[in-house]
């Protein structure tokens, strides 16, 4: 079990980003659901192997953050790494809503109301 | 590290192990954030409803309003390091609904704009003790856009008349505002439905 980053000290964030603080996929929001694609390789950064572990089943951008126990902002650059070599794929469906337009679509209000009417 | 947390964090959980996997075939994720003040419930409220305990992650912020330049600097004065909790919804086999708790003062904001953004909608959760905590979180949700109701969460005692907290919290007649027990499922529950039915209202209203 990896330690948090912080008990190693904010230089790791430095390390595990290879000194990147930014250049993440703007498209990878919060909640995008993010799928492995391949295996872990041999000789691959431990987070990157990880991730792939973890997204054997759609997992969202937050989820990965929690279980790695690393920034969003950090895990965004990760994910992003792995999205331009092929290793996982981020699910981009419908818009969501917008500054522009802020409100949900109606057939998605329609599966919320339904499934919170069943919880 | 300068680090802030909304309420106290959740019990620890099993690195690398989500204990229940999204069906294959998801692909939309939806999120409706719960905002409000320290210790007003809003990860009771997100653990009433979630299929799984609470996770508890992180975002970094080196200064209000600017990207991190250098995470190196995640050390300096100017770092906040905000911890949110989230749960999650399995909606159907393609969409999945997370909710976020977020604190709503304006020093946090920055979660919003950063992780937020695209909520379906949001919850205000109210303390008749701290009213002004959400001040600042209704505010910046009128003028965003973003569709939102008020819940009062008295712990299952009703201690005010709802009609004094809207006066007191100068809230718009077309919010609504309900009371509810974070803690109960069923009350939780009913908070959501009453978000989703607002934004339906406004949908069909035709309003931003």
């Amino acid at each position: 079990m990896n330690p948090s980053y912080r008990q190693e000290g904010p230089d790791r964030l430095y390390v595990i980003t290879s000194g990147r603080s930014g250049g993440a996929d703007d498209a990878l929001d919060a909640v995008t659901l993010v799928v492995a694609e391949s295996e872990p390789t041999a000789g691959m950064q431990s987070e990157h192997a990880r991730i792939l572990r973890l997204c054997v089943s759609p997992l969202s951008v937050v989820e990965i953050a929690a279980h790695l126990r690393l920034p969003v902002t950090v895990v965004r650059i990760l994910l992003t790494d792995l999205i331009d070599t092929g290793r996982v794929t981020a699910r981009h469906p419908a818009p969501a809503p917008s500054p522009a337009r802020p409100l949900a679509s109606p057939d998605v209000l329609e599966k919320v109301l339904v499934a919170l009417h069943n919880l | 590290m300068h680090s802030t947390t909304s309420e106290p964090p959740s019990p620890a959980t099993v690195v690398g192990t989500p204990t229940a996997p999204l069906p294959d075939s998801a692909s939309q994720a939806l999120k409706i954030a719960v905002v409000g003040g320290f210790g007003v419930g809003k990860t009771t409220m997100v653990r009433s409803v979630s299929e799984i305990r609470p996770l508890t992650t992180e975002e970094t912020m080196t200064r209000a309003g600017a990207e991190i330049d250098d995470l190196r600097g995640v050390e300096g004065k100017n770092t906040t390091t905000v911890a949110f909790d989230f749960g999650r919804i399995t909606l159907d086999s393609t969409s999945v609904l997370y909710l976020f708790g977020a604190p709503g003062q304006q020093r946090f904001w920055f979660l919003w704009d950063r992780l937020f953004t695209g909520a379906l909608g949001a919850v205000v959760l109210v303390d008749t003790r701290r009213l002004e905590d959400c001040f600042y979180a209704i505010d910046r949700l009128e003028a965003q856009g973003t569709p939102f109701v008020v819940a009062h969460n008295d712990f299952g005692e009703a201690d005010h008349a709802l009609e004094d907290v809207r006066s007191a919290l100068d809230l718009d007649p077309s919010v609504p505002l309900m009371r509810c027990d974070a803690r109960e499922r069923g009350s939780a529950k009913d908070v959501l439905i009453r978000l989703a039915e607002h934004v339906r209202t406004l949908v069909r209203e035709g309003r931003r």
